[in-house]
């Protein structure tokens, strides 16, 4: 009954979403504010059965109600409760009916709280949603509907691959999609632009926060998922240049020029044009990264070619959002004029210079997800391309990006003065070559690509700092004074000094992890001693339990240093009886900022099990990196600036109509 | 500067980066990709020794052996041909004899394949895409197998975005 209900509400969210596309833009013609005020009330509505839809589904998995199949297939009765939640989501049915709900949440609140937004501008943002709601909805009902029975309901469900059994995994798949989702906010107030054919200044005011919620919650379900992997899959890695994690680092590449462009447009009304055109590739990425993980394309380029039927149809989804909104882009661009002029030595040539090296790494991120597969189609070779092409590529690209971080904000709006940034970064300089001095002397003249890779990161956050200092006027005026301007300072600086020294913090975190990690890898017998890093692990015994739908075995190690007993570390290996599947639970100790890692091998006969230990310098803060920038971004979002509402729109004059 | 100066400076830089990314990618595509073989392809085509491939196929029942300090060997086949394979270091969870594995390496001079990383995939019912697909080319594909890995394919990727899910045998 609770799985009719939830199929029901989902056919009558599509329902809902058929109207939104149309009656709104209808009403934007006739210019009738009550057929325009229809996108409001539906989108609401919409929110409240995607909703209904979506708690039903939680439903059924919370009561392990075996006789849905996708039920059956992704969960246990003897799964522990916060499993049975998540495993919602664990599938490929379930993430999509997620996906629909985050957009439909998404444009609820911009029918909430979009009050101050142009009845027009409104309709269409909302109907340009329900476009691509009406897409997924079609999809999930045809191809993938969560709801689908069993003729003869089994006892028993076949389980949640164990490797999603996780609390990260509980978190990381909705702030992800709360990310790619966020950005199709500003997609739609950009196809709304260009159909209304007029965009000012209010209308980036507009787009900002939105942009930026989903930037935040990208950025934080990005470094989320790496953190996962990097304990979960029992290896010490980070980051793999996956095609899946490629997938969700292009949009966040792009949305972080978007946000970055958008200033501009906003302060300066310039780059209007691109920055329209970045709204529509940041969302493109998106549609195009939910492409790559739900058509299982990259599993196998011949899996898709045998049952195509959900690849297809997201490809269609794909083909049609994106062609559509650039050919759109291609007939309507023109028709919006020209903003401001600035000098390419100005904030506002900062910003393009930003805008410019973000969107090359991302075309080569592009570049090396996409080749294999296009060479795949079309040769039939078989290429990987890994790490070695990433770092070859993306690397160099981020480097000058980096250098110039510092120096975007402490350049003026329309002509800057390089030379007197420069003599502002002075003391940012100074720090910067110290650090490196210091490194590679403790180094002892080892490679100069680690100290020199610091010093860069110290650069941008003694950067970050010294724009800090510049404003408050810290060290000239008195503290008092200081402290009083540091107060005024709007929050938005405050975000970006965070977020920039955020990227600094997590280039240290990834240089030194990748430059001085030690390893240890052996077979242990117990009392048997491992030195790493000048730590002694000591492995006391190995014992084996049971867990709710698992049994481990667990490896009890002793650490210290220096002859000074630490801590117990308790790494352990889980076979997880149902899927007769084995998953690797490794132990962290964290000290300071670094962290020791031990994961488990095999047993072998003589009973000595093979251990691989990890000393991991510094290695936290690649994710504290990422929390920094995010935190960098919520205090923007909380700027004053930003919470009073946008200003009235430029009065519309009829050079800027579109042609009709 | 005039508007037009400023235009052409723009376009001028933009061109100039993007020149260098394109010269970036092409080097990168020369020297760091990496081709995928199965056995008897190399058997075929004579791939000489020290050139890194990614060797795939199915490890033959029996031909696991553990050496000494985490040293082992076993054999990769497809079917047609077999191929002795040395690594050392820990093999991944689901490292099992009779199931499919990817092994990235080089030939030594004596024909055997050098692993530095061995890779399978978390699930049980997975096999790697590309054993998988060169395995269906030849023949040996069991119909039963498809539907499974199906089944596993859509939780795999399901829930992690983020992560390939798979594991891979750290080498020593």
């Amino acid at each position: 009954m609770i799985a009719e209900a939830g199929h029901y509400a989902l056919v009558l969210a599509l329902a809902l979403a058929l109207i939104q596309s149309t009656v709104p833009i209808l009403g934007a013609r006739l210019r009738d504010p009550v057929l325009m005020n229809v996108a409001r009330s539906t989108a609401l509505a919409q929110l409240l059965f995607v909703g209904g839809s979506f708690a039903a589904l939680v439903t059924l998995h919370v009561t392990s109600d075996f006789s849905v199949v996708n039920v059956f297939e992704n969960s246990h009765s003897m799964k522990p409760l916060i499993y049975k939640i998540t495993g919602v989501w664990g599938n490929h049915e379930g993430s999509m009916l997620l996906w629909v709900s985050i957009l439909a949440l998404f444009g609820g609140l911009v029918a909430a709280f979009g009050n101050n937004l142009p009845l027009s501008l409104r309709a269409h943002v909302l109907a340009v949603q329900a476009w691509i709601a009406s897409a997924f909805y079609l999809f999930i009902l045809i191809t993938s509907n969560p709801f689908l029975r069993i003729a003869n309901p089994p006892i028993e469900g076949r389980d949640l691959n164990p490797v999603l059994q996780d609390i990260g995994l509980a978190v990381h798949p909705p702030m992800l999609y709360l990310g790619y989702v966020g950005f199709s906010i500003s997609f739609s107030f950009a196809v709304a632009a260009l159909l209304e054919g007029r965009i000012d200044a209010a209308w980036a005011r507009w787009v900002r926060p939105w942009t930026l919620l989903a930037w935040i919650f990208l950025t934080l379900g990005i470094a989320m998922g790496s953190y996962w992997a990097y304990y979960e899959l029992g290896w010490g890695g980070w980051w793999f240049w996956d095609p899946v994690e490629n997938a969700s680092l292009m949009p966040w590449l792009a949305g972080t020029a978007l946000l970055h462009s958008a200033v501009v447009m906003e302060k300066r009304n310039a780059l209007k044009v691109w920055t329209i055109l970045l709204s529509i590739l940041t969302f493109s990425l998106s549609l195009l990264g939910t492409f790559l993980v739900r058509s299982g394309v990259l599993t196998s380029v011949h899996a898709f070619a045998t049952d195509p039927e959900r690849g297809v149809f997201i490809l269609l989804i794909l083909c049609v959002f994106i062609g559509g909104s650039l050919s759109l882009y291609a007939w309507r661009a023109s028709a919006l004029k020209q903003g401001g002029l600035f000098a390419p030595i100005s904030r506002e040539g900062a910003l393009v210079l930003n805008n410019l090296f973000l969107t090359t790494a991302c075309a080569t991120v592009f570049i090396g997800t996409l080749y294999p597969l296009a060479l795949e189609v079309i040769t039939g070779d078989k290429i990987s391309v890994g790490a070695p092409f990433f770092n070859l590529t993306f690397a160099p690209l981020f480097v000058p990006l980096m250098i110039a971080v510092p120096f975007g904000p402490l350049l003026a709006w329309k002509r800057g003065d390089l030379l007197g940034a420069a003599q502002r970064l002075f003391a940012a300089g100074v720090v910067a070559l110290i650090v490196i001095a210091v490194v590679w002397a403790w180094t002892r003249g080892g490679s100069a690509f680690a100290p020199l890779a610091i010093g860069l990161a110290v650069f941008v956050i003694a950067g970050a700092l010294s724009d800090l200092v510049e404003r408050t006027g810290l060290f000239r005026m008195p503290l008092a004074i200081a402290l009083r301007r540091a107060r005024g300072l709007p929050r938005a600086s405050w975000g970006t000094v965070f977020a920039h020294a955020g990227v600094g913090i997590a280039l240290i975190g990834i240089v030194c992890e990748t430059t001085w990690n030690t390893e240890y890898i052996g077979s242990m017998k117990p009392d048997d001693v491992a030195h790493v890093a000048g730590y002694e692990l000591k492995l006391d015994g190995v014992t084996q339990r049971g867990g709710p739908n698992f049994r481990e075995m667990v490896a009890q190690f002793e650490v210290s240093l220096d002859g000074r007993r630490l801590s117990v570390m308790t790494p352990s290996k889980r076979s997880f009886t149902t899927r007769g599947s084995t998953t690797t639970e490794a132990a962290l100790l964290t000290r300071g900022a670094s962290q020791l890692y031990i994961s488990l091998g095999d047993t072998s006969a003589d009973g000595a099990i093979a251990v691989r230990i990890y000393h991991k310098p510094m290695v936290l803060l690649i994710w504290f990196g990422p929390v920094l920038m995010a935190f960098g971004g919520m205090l923007s979002l909380s700027d004053r600036r930003l919470r009073v509402g946008a200003p009235k729109p430029a009065r519309a004059s009829r050079a800027l109509q579109p042609a009709e | 500067m005039t508007r037009k100066q400023r235009r052409l400076t723009m376009i001028g830089g933009s061109l100039a980066v993007l020149a260098v990314a394109a010269a970036l990618v092409l080097n990168a595509l020369r020297d760091s990709i990496v081709f995928f073989s199965t056995p008897v392809m190399v058997a075929e085509k004579h791939v000489p020794a020290g050139r890194r491939f990614r060797l795939g196929g199915l490890v033959e029942r029996g031909s696991l052996v553990h050496g000494a300090d985490l040293a082992v060997t076993f054999k990769v086949g497809d079917g047609s041909a077999t191929l002795p394979v040395a690594f050392k270091g820990i093999l991944p969870d689901l490292f099992r004899e009779g199931q499919g594995v990817v092994a990235e390496g080089a030939l030594d001079a004596s024909g055997v394949f050098k692993a530095d990383t061995v890779l399978a995939k978390h699930d049980e019912t997975y096999m790697p895409k590309d054993v998988a697909d060169a395995l269906k080319k030849q023949g040996h594909w069991k119909d039963d197998y498809g539907d499974k890995s199906q089944a596993a394919q859509a939780d795999q990727s399901a829930a992690n975005p983020q992560s390939a899910g798979a594991t891979r045998g750290v080498p020593q």
